[in-house]
C-alpha cells in the first residue's frame, strides 16, 4: 500500500536509527546467564551499553574487545580471543554474543574463524556457547541487528532434529525487537491460557525487568531464556513467530527442526489478536478460554468509546519498520490517518503500512513531514520530545528509547488489554490537547468592563495573588514592578 | 415557591405548547422517567453567566454529582466554573442552621471570590426545611453590598424546562433594568453602520460555538448587550431591558424572558437557531427585519452571500463523503427541525426525528423540511430508537448524551447534540466541525471490527485437541 520514499539528503539529522550492534545487545541480553560481547573500540560499547541502560533502567552487562590503534592496524584478533578468554575465566557465563561492529568488519574480521580458534586454543571453556554474529553498523538498524542476532542464536544452539511435536505441550515464541519486556509476558499469559507452555527467543520479559537480587551486583544477564532450552526448540509442536524483521531467523528454525510455525507482524489490534488466539487454540485444541473472550469484548468496548478521540486523528510517527507497521495498522483501524511516517531503513513489512508513503530518514524529516501534513499528534521514542515540543504536539511514546519517562519498556502494546490501554492513553493525548475555539472579543468590549476583567485577570495571574477584581486591578502596576525583581 | 406561582410559570402565553396538551410539561410518570429537575433547568439557564458566584444551597447531592460539568466556555472569568454548594449537614438540617449556613457561605464567596454577584439556588431539602432564601439573600446583599439573587428551583418543582422559566423569572425579577447600557465605544462606530443593540436570549455557547457567529454580529454592527446566558456577565444581563430586539435562540425554555421584555419594554423578539447554514442566515435577516433598517437588511444580505459562498465551497468535500447517508434525529423541540435543516444542507437525509418537545408549530416545521409523511418518534426508549433506527437503516444517531451508550453500545456511530459536547457547530463554520463528526463517526472503522464476531465463536471447539 504505501510506497517508500528513499533517503535523499546527504546528512542525517536528529537521527531515528539506532545501530544494529545495539539490536543485537538486546537480543543477547534475553538469553539466561548471558552477556554480549561487541568486537569494536570501547565506545561502541559504552554508548550502546548507556542506550539501553537509560530505556531499561537496569544494568546491562555489555563487553567490549576493545580495540585501540595498534589492534585496529595490526590485527584485533588476539582481542577477541582475549576477550572471550577473560570472560569465560572471570565470569563463567552461559552464552556469550559476540557481535562485530562497523569497525571491525571494515577492518574484515573473520568472526566464525575467530571462535573456532578459541574453542581450539581454549577447549576448557568449551560448555560456554559463543554465537558470533555479523553486524556491521553501516548496514541495516537496531531492528535488523537484533533480528540477525536471532538468527545466529538458532543456528549456533539449535540442533538439526527432526523431533517436533515430542514436547506436545511446548510453544516456541521468536519474539522481534518490536516487542518489550510487557509485551512478552502478556504473551506468556496469553499463551498460558491455553494450557501451552511457551518458550520465548529471546525472553526480555524474564531477563530486563525486575531484578533485585541477594547477590546485589551480577555481570552476567538474571533470567531470560536458558541455553538448554533453546536446545529444545526443534522439539516444541508449533513456533510463534512475531515481526517480520525475523522471516530468516523463523526459516532457519523451520528448515533445521520441521516445527511448523505461524507468523504474525504484531499482535496490536483487534484482527491481529484475533488471529494470534485462532492460532493458539488451533495449536492446543482447546476451546478458547471465557477470559480471553471477556478481553475482547473489553477492547471491542474501548474502542467503540475512544472512536472519537481517535477517528480523523492525523498521526506522524517515526519507528523501526516492525513497530511502524504495528502502530500505523493499529491506530489506522481505529479510524485514525497515519499522515507522516518515517522508518530508519527500507524493509518490505513497510509497504503494508497503511498510509500513502513511508520515508527512509531520520527525525528532521519527520517534523517536516508533520508539519506539512498537518499532524495532531507524535508515535515515537523519547528523541521525538523537542519535536513535540516545537510543534506543540503531544507525544505518544513508543520504541527505542525511552528515556524521559519512566516504565517505557515495560508497557504493554501486545493483545487484547494491551490495545485498549493504548487506546485510552492515545485518546487521553486527544483530549488533554483538544483545541478549543479562541474566545471572540468583541469591538464593542473596547474600554469597557469585558476589556478590564481581562486586565485584572492577566494582573492576578501574574502576581499569583488571591485578591480579585478592582483591588487586583489596582495592584497591577507594584505587581509587575515585583516580577522585575524576581 | 408557592403552587399558584409555578402554575403561573407553567402557562407561558408566548409557548405554543399551551394551545394544546401541555405535552411539555405533561407531569413525570414515575418508574419511567428520564431528564432532569428544575433545579438542573435553572443552572443549565444561569450557569453561563460567567462572572457569577453560583451557590447551590443544599446537601451534597445537587451540586456535588453536578458542578463544572457544562460545556458552556467563558471568554474571561472562570468563576461560573467553580463549584459551591453549603454541603449541608444533618446537624444543618434538624437544627435548623442552614440558613446561616447559607448566609456565612455567601460572605465567604464575596470575600474569596469578589463575584460580580451571587446566585443562590434553593434545592429540594431547603425548599422542604422551609429557609427563606430570599431573606438570607436580601440581607446578606445589604451587608456586603454584592447583589445577592435567589434562584427558587427545587427539583420537585418539576421538570427540567420549568426550571428554566423559574430562572428566566429570577433574572426577570431581581436583574434585569438595574442598570443602563454602557456607550457604544467610539472606536467601535464606523462610518454609514448604525449600531443596533440586541440580545440572545437561550444561547449557552457550547464549547465556544458561538464565537464561530460573534464577528458577523460586529460587522453587520449588531452591539450584543447581553447573551442570556453564554458566556455572560451579571452587569449586561442588568440592562436587557434597552435591547431593540431579542432572538430567542433553539430553545422554548427562555421564552418567558422574552415575552416579558416584549410586554414590559416592547422589545420585539424572533425565535431562531444558529444550527446550519440557512438557519444562521435566517436569524441574520430577522434581526434585520425586527429592526426595521434597510441599509442593515442590505449590508445582511451581502453578508449572507459572501459566507454561504465561502462556506458552500468549503463544504463540498464533505458533502460528498455524506450525500445519502441516513440520520436518526432524536432531540427536542426547536432543535428537532433546526439541525434537520442543517443535515440537509449537507446532503443527508434524516429518516425519522424525536418530537417529544416539540410544539404543533415545531411539527408542522418539520412537515414543511422532511415531507407530509416525516416519521415523528415521540418514545425516545433505548429500545424504540433502535427498533427505528434499524427499520429505517440509518447510518447514525444523532441525540443528547443521554442516549450515547445507546448508540455505542448497540454499536451505531452517534453524535452528540446537547450542552455536554465538546465541539460547536453553530454558524457558518460550525456546519465544517458538525460535517468532520458525522464523518468521523460513520466512516470509523471501528463500527465493522465490533460487529464482526470472533473467529472461534461459530465452532467453540477448534483444531484437534492434544493427546494428553
Amino acid at each position: 500500500m504505501a510506497q517508500i520514499v528513499r533517503r535523499a539528503k546527504a546528512l542525517s539529522v536528529n537521527p531515528l536509527k539506532a545501530s544494529p550492534p545495539v539490536g543485537a545487545s538486546l537480543a543477547f541480553l534475553g538469553l539466561k546467564n548471558a552477556i554480549p560481547m561487541l568486537h569494536g573500540s570501547q565506545g561502541c560499547t559504552a554508548f550502546g551499553k548507556v542506550f539501553l541502560v537509560r530505556h531499561f533502567r537496569e544494568p546491562i552487562p555489555l563487553q567490549t574487545t576493545a580495540m585501540d590503534q595498534i589492534s585496529t592496524v595490526m590485527s584485533s584478533d588476539a582481542n577477541v580471543i582475549d576477550g572471550l578468554q577473560t570472560i569465560c575465566a572471570k565470569n563463567a557465563p552461559d552464552v556469550i554474543g559476540l557481535a562485530t561492529t562497523g569497525l571491525s568488519e571494515t577492518q574484515g574480521t573473520d568472526i566464525q574463524r575467530l571462535v573456532r580458534e578459541f574453542r581450539s586454543q581454549h577447549p576448557e571453556f568449551a560448555d560456554v556457547a559463543i554465537v558470533p554474529v555479523n553486524c556491521p553498523d553501516f548496514t541495516g538498524t537496531f531492528e535488523t541487528g537484533f533480528a540477525a542476532a536471532v538468527e545466529a542464536i538458532i543456528a549456533t544452539l539449535v540442533p538439526q532434529s527432526q523431533c517436533a511435536g515430542r514436547r506436545r505441550k511446548q510453544v516456541n515464541v521468536l519474539a522481534g525487537s518490536l516487542l518489550g519486556p510487557g509485551d512478552i509476558e502478556a504473551i506468556r499469559d496469553w499463551i498460558e491460557a491455553f494450557g501451552l507452555r511457551p518458550v520465548f527467543l529471546p525472553d526480555l520479559g524474564d531477563s530486563l525487568d525486575g531484578h533485585l537480587v541477594p547477590q546485589e551486583t551480577t555481570p552476567l544477564t538474571l533470567g531470560g531464556t536458558p541455553k538448554s532450552e533453546i536446545a529444545t526448540l526443534g522439539e516444541a509442536t508449533a513456533t510463534l513467530v512475531i515481526g517480520r524483521s525475523l522471516t530468516r531467523a523463523a526459516d532457519l528454525l523451520r528448515a533445521r527442526t520441521g516445527v511448523p510455525d505461524f507468523r504474525f507482524d504484531h499482535l496490536m489490534g483487534l484482527d491481529a489478536c484475533d488471529a494470534f488466539t485462532q492460532t493458539l487454540a488451533s495449536i492446543a485444541g482447546v476451546p478458547v478460554p471465557e477470559r480471553i473472550d471477556r478481553q475482547r469484548a473489553q477492547l471491542q468496548d474501548a474502542m467503540v468509546d475512544t472512536h472519537f478521540m481517535s477517528g480523523f486523528s492525523r498521526i506522524a510517527l517515526a519507528l523501526d519498520a516492525d513497530l511502524l507497521l504495528a502502530m500505523s495498522a493499529f491506530f489506522a483501524g481505529v479510524g485514525a490517518e497515519i499522515v507522516a511516517a518515517v522508518a530508519p531503513e527500507r524493509a518490505a513489512c513497510l509497504a503494508d503500512a497503511p498510509c500513502a508513503e513511508v520515508r527512509v530518514g531520520d527525525l528532521e524529516d519527520l517534523e517536516k513531514a508533520a508539519i506539512a501534513a498537518g499532524a495532531e499528534v507524535l508515535i515515537g521514542s523519547s528523541h521525538l520530545a523537542p519535536i513535540a515540543e516545537r510543534l506543540a504536539l503531544p507525544l505518544l511514546r513508543a520504541g527505542f528509547p525511552q528515556y524521559d519517562r519512566l516504565g517505557g519498556f515495560a508497557r504493554c502494546w501486545s493483545g487484547y488489554r494491551g490495545g485498549r490501554q493504548a487506546l485510552f492513553d492515545f485518546g487521553n493525548l486527544i483530549l488533554e490537547n483538544h483545541h478549543e475555539p479562541a474566545a471572540y472579543r468583541s469591538i464593542f468590549w473596547q474600554d469597557g468592563a469585558r476589556e478590564r476583567e481581562l486586565r485584572s485577570a492577566d494582573a492576578c495571574e501574574r502576581k499569583n495573588c488571591h485578591a480579585h477584581g478592582e483591588a487586583a486591578e489596582a495592584n497591577a502596576a507594584p505587581a509587575e514592578a515585583g516580577l522585575v525583581r524576581h | 415557591m408557592k403552587a399558584s406561582e409555578i402554575a403561573e410559570l407553567q402557562n407561558e402565553p408566548a409557548c405554543a405548547h399551551n394551545d394544546k396538551a401541555k405535552s411539555g410539561c405533561a407531569r413525570p410518570k414515575p418508574g419511567a422517567t428520564a431528564g432532569g429537575c428544575s433545579f438542573d433547568g435553572a443552572q443549565i439557564a444561569l450557569l453561563p453567566i460567567a462572572d457569577v458566584a453560583h451557590i447551590v444551597h443544599g446537601p451534597i447531592a445537587c451540586a456535588g454529582s453536578s458542578w463544572d460539568n457544562r460545556g458552556t466556555r467563558s471568554s474571561g472569568p472562570t468563576l461560573f466554573r467553580t463549584g459551591m454548594t453549603t454541603d449541608l449537614s444533618e446537624q444543618d438540617i434538624i437544627m435548623g442552621r442552614s440558613e446561616k449556613r447559607l448566609f456565612h457561605a455567601i460572605k465567604q464567596a464575596i470575600d474569596e471570590h469578589s463575584p460580580a454577584a451571587v446566585f443562590v439556588y434553593t434545592t429540594c431539602v431547603t425548599a422542604l426545611i422551609g429557609d427563606d432564601v430570599e431573606a438570607v439573600a436580601r440581607d446578606a446583599s445589604e451587608r456586603w453590598g454584592v447583589p445577592v439573587i435567589p434562584v427558587d428551583c427545587a427539583g420537585f418543582y418539576g421538570t427540567k424546562n420549568l426550571g428554566n422559566r423559574i430562572a428566566g423569572e429570577a433574572m426577570f425579577r431581581h436583574v434585569i433594568g438595574r442598570r443602563e447600557p454602557d456607550p457604544v465605544p467610539d472606536a467601535a462606530q464606523r462610518p454609514g453602520i448604525r449600531v443596533h443593540d440586541i440580545n440572545l436570549i437561550g444561547e449557552y455557547n457550547i464549547a465556544g460555538e458561538f464565537w464561530n457567529v460573534a464577528p458577523l454580529f460586529d460587522e453587520l454592527g449588531l452591539r450584543i448587550l447581553c447573551s442570556l446566558s453564554g458566556d455572560g456577565r451579571f452587569r449586561e444581563v442588568q440592562t436587557m431591558h434597552r435591547a431593540e430586539a431579542n432572538m430567542v435562540v433553539c430553545a422554548k425554555a427562555l421564552l418567558n424572558v422574552a415575552r416579558r421584555l416584549q410586554s414590559d419594554y416592547g422589545t420585539p423578539f424572533f425565535e431562531g437557531s444558529f444550527y446550519g447554514v440557512a438557519d444562521t442566515s435566517q436569524a441574520l435577516r430577522d434581526f434585520a427585519r425586527l429592526l426595521g433598517d434597510e441599509d442593515l437588511s442590505a449590508r445582511t444580505e451581502a453578508l449572507i452571500e459572501r459566507e454561504e459562498a465561502k462556506i458552500n465551497a468549503e463544504l463540498e468535500p464533505w458533502r460528498e463523503r455524506l450525500r445519502g447517508r441516513r440520520v436518526l434525529l432524536y432531540t427536542g423541540g426547536v432543535k428537532s427541525w433546526s439541525v434537520v435543516s442543517a443535515l440537509q444542507d449537507l446532503g443527508m437525509e434524516v429518516v425519522a426525528t424525536g418530537t417529544r418537545k416539540s410544539t404543533e408549530e415545531d411539527k408542522a416545521r418539520i412537515r414543511e423540511l422532511m415531507g407530509e409523511d416525516a416519521l415523528m418518534i415521540t418514545e425516545g426508549s433505548p429500545g424504540a430508537l433502535l427498533g427505528v433506527y434499524r427499520e429505517q437503516r440509518a447510518d447514525i444517531l444523532i441525540a443528547g448524551g443521554r442516549n450515547l451508550y445507546t448508540a455505542l453500545k448497540a454499536r451505531i456511530p452517534f453524535l452528540d447534540i446537547n450542552q455536554e459536547r465538546e465541539f460547536g457547530y453553530a454558524g457558518y463554520s460550525g456546519m465544517l466541525e458538525l460535517a468532520r463528526q458525522l464523518a468521523l463517526s460513520i466512516e470509523s472503522p471501528v463500527w465493522e471490527a465490533v460487529r464482526r464476531p470472533a473467529p472461534w465463536a461459530a465452532a467453540h471447539t477448534l483444531g484437534k485437541p492434544l493427546a494428553a
